[in-house]
């Protein structure tokens, strides 16, 4: 049972809060996942410090040159930026794919990120976006690359207890010179987890020309969100099109160790399923590179 | 910082003080607490949406809505959107097309549906169903729901219309 819910005022109130109670009291955002776990008891709290009353954590902006998140930012926030829409239309398909609208609407990217599910839809796309995490304690503060934040062993390097993530950044996908896509399938349209997720951003300096640069991401095949890393290999010097789309496809699914799931199907379906979807979503990025797609 | 016992927001358009626990959910508070039990609780878990209440004009889930949230908030619940006597035009129009059977669902319908049409007052078939898809019906299909919201959007359209003549 919890002894005390707080609602601080500043990031140091919460900091100091958190300090106070060593190891008792943790971070609540949205709340949406910790809500559940507090219930189930899969996490144990005495205290909660609620961080969503901190205006200045929830904006989407562009500052010198890369897109900056407040991690309060809801997934209704970013879905429906049209700053995401414009220059990084994947990130605001991947968050609109989240849940409901009534989760989206209470739901924060910071904790999309910190609840560390393997196929958390807006973090995956994040983590192709090569996203970069501020997260700030009583030590001060720092940036690590967002997949830093994720433990080999499924789960956040983040401590709750003592840090807060507070705003996550990334270089906008520039027109006709990077492509990106989220592809997504689950077993109904809506407030459905995904059997298999993929987001992908591609780079290439002229039109046409060889790619300098590829990331896939996809999950859930591994503890955490997945980083095809052999096909992305694959892809950097290459010319972008089916030839080599569908040997960076084959690659992913071969890295990819999803596991027999009776709600999301056999690791072996999902492995074709794994070569299918990065097929697909390389071919969107293409096009949206090019500048012909739908953009998503 | 506020650790405090005594929880102040605004409800169905009035001010409330209550005492709440830290551990509260918002549903909690209104069905026992406070007695309206309108809200429904179905899956509790965020699922099912018979919970949808609106705070701050956006839909949430009461069922994983901390009570100490709503703190200077303001909430609406379905008990605020019209009465017996006074039916708000999405009521009216959820029982003249058929949208309700069991009723389980409704009030959150209600809710999803009250809150799409504030942002968006002429909604497309798509927008209903995105706005409404986190909400689950047993009973009657959704087809009923969708031409109830829409001619609720016409009724509130023309009431507009009207006040303006």
């Amino acid at each position: 049972m919890l002894e005390a819910y707080y609602k601080p005022a500043s990031l140091e109130e919460a900091l100091s809060i958190l300090d106070d109670f060593a190891g008792r009291a943790r971070v609540i955002a949205g709340g949406t996942d910790l809500v559940l776990q507090l219930m189930h008891k899969e996490v144990a709290a005495d205290v909660l410090v609620d961080i969503s009353g901190l205006r200045q954590l929830r904006k989407i902006r562009e500052e010198n040159g890369r897109i900056v998140i407040g991690a309060l930012s809801t997934h209704t926030d970013l879905s429906e930026s049209s700053l995401l829409q414009e220059k990084a239309p994947l990130l605001s398909a991947a968050a609109g794919s989240v849940g409901s609208l009534q989760i989206r609407n209470v739901g924060t990217v910071g904790g999309n990120i910190v609840n560390a599910q393997p196929a958390a839809d807006t973090a995956v796309a994040l983590l192709a976006l090569d996203a970069t995490a501020k997260v700030v304690s009583l030590s001060g503060e720092k940036q690590v690359l967002l997949e830093e934040l994720y433990s080999p062993l499924g789960g956040s390097n983040l401590n709750p207890c003592r840090e807060i993530l507070t705003e996550i950044s990334f270089a906008p996908l520039s027109k006709s010179k990077a492509g990106g896509a989220f592809v997504r399938l689950a077993r109904r349209k809506a407030v459905a987890l995904p059997v298999l997720n993929v987001a992908v951003v591609i780079h290439s300096e002229e039109a046409k020309g060889a790619l300098t640069d590829a990331r896939i991401v996809m999950g859930p095949v591994a503890l955490t969100p997945f980083r095809a890393r052999k096909a992305e290999q694959v892809l950097r010097g290459s010319f972008p099109g089916e030839e080599s789309f569908c040997r960076a496809a084959g690659l992913a699914a071969d890295e990819a160790r999803p596991r027999d799931s009776r709600f999301r199907g056999s690791a072996a379906y999902r492995k074709e399923l794994a070569r299918v979807m990065v097929l697909r979503a390389l071919t969107i990025a293409q096009s949206n590179l090019d500048g012909q797609g739908v953009n998503r | 910082m506020s650790k405090g016992k005594e929880l102040s927001f605004t409800l169905n358009n009035k001010p409330v003080t209550v005492e709440v626990e830290p551990h509260t959910i918002l549903l909690d508070l209104l069905r026992e607490k406070l007695g309206l039990t309108g809200t429904k609780r179905g899956c509790g878990e965020g699922e099912c949406g018979a919970c949808t209440v609106i705070v701050n004009n956006e839909a949430v889930n009461a069922c994983l809505y901390p009570a100490w949230k709503v703190e200077n908030c303001s909430v609406l619940t379905v008990e605020g959107l019209g009465s017996e006597e006074n039916l708000h035009p999405l009521q009216e129009a959820f029982l003249e097309t058929g949208a309700v059977q069991c009723g389980f669902c409704t009030p959150g319908m209600l809710m999803s549906s009250y809150a799409l049409l504030q942002k968006t007052p002429d909604p497309d078939d798509d927008e209903i169903k995105t706005a409404l898809a986190g909400n689950l019906c047993r009973c009657t299909g959704y087809v009923k729901i969708l031409e109830a919201v829409k001619k609720a959007a016409y009724k509130m359209k023309q009431s507009e219309v009207n006040e303006e003549k």
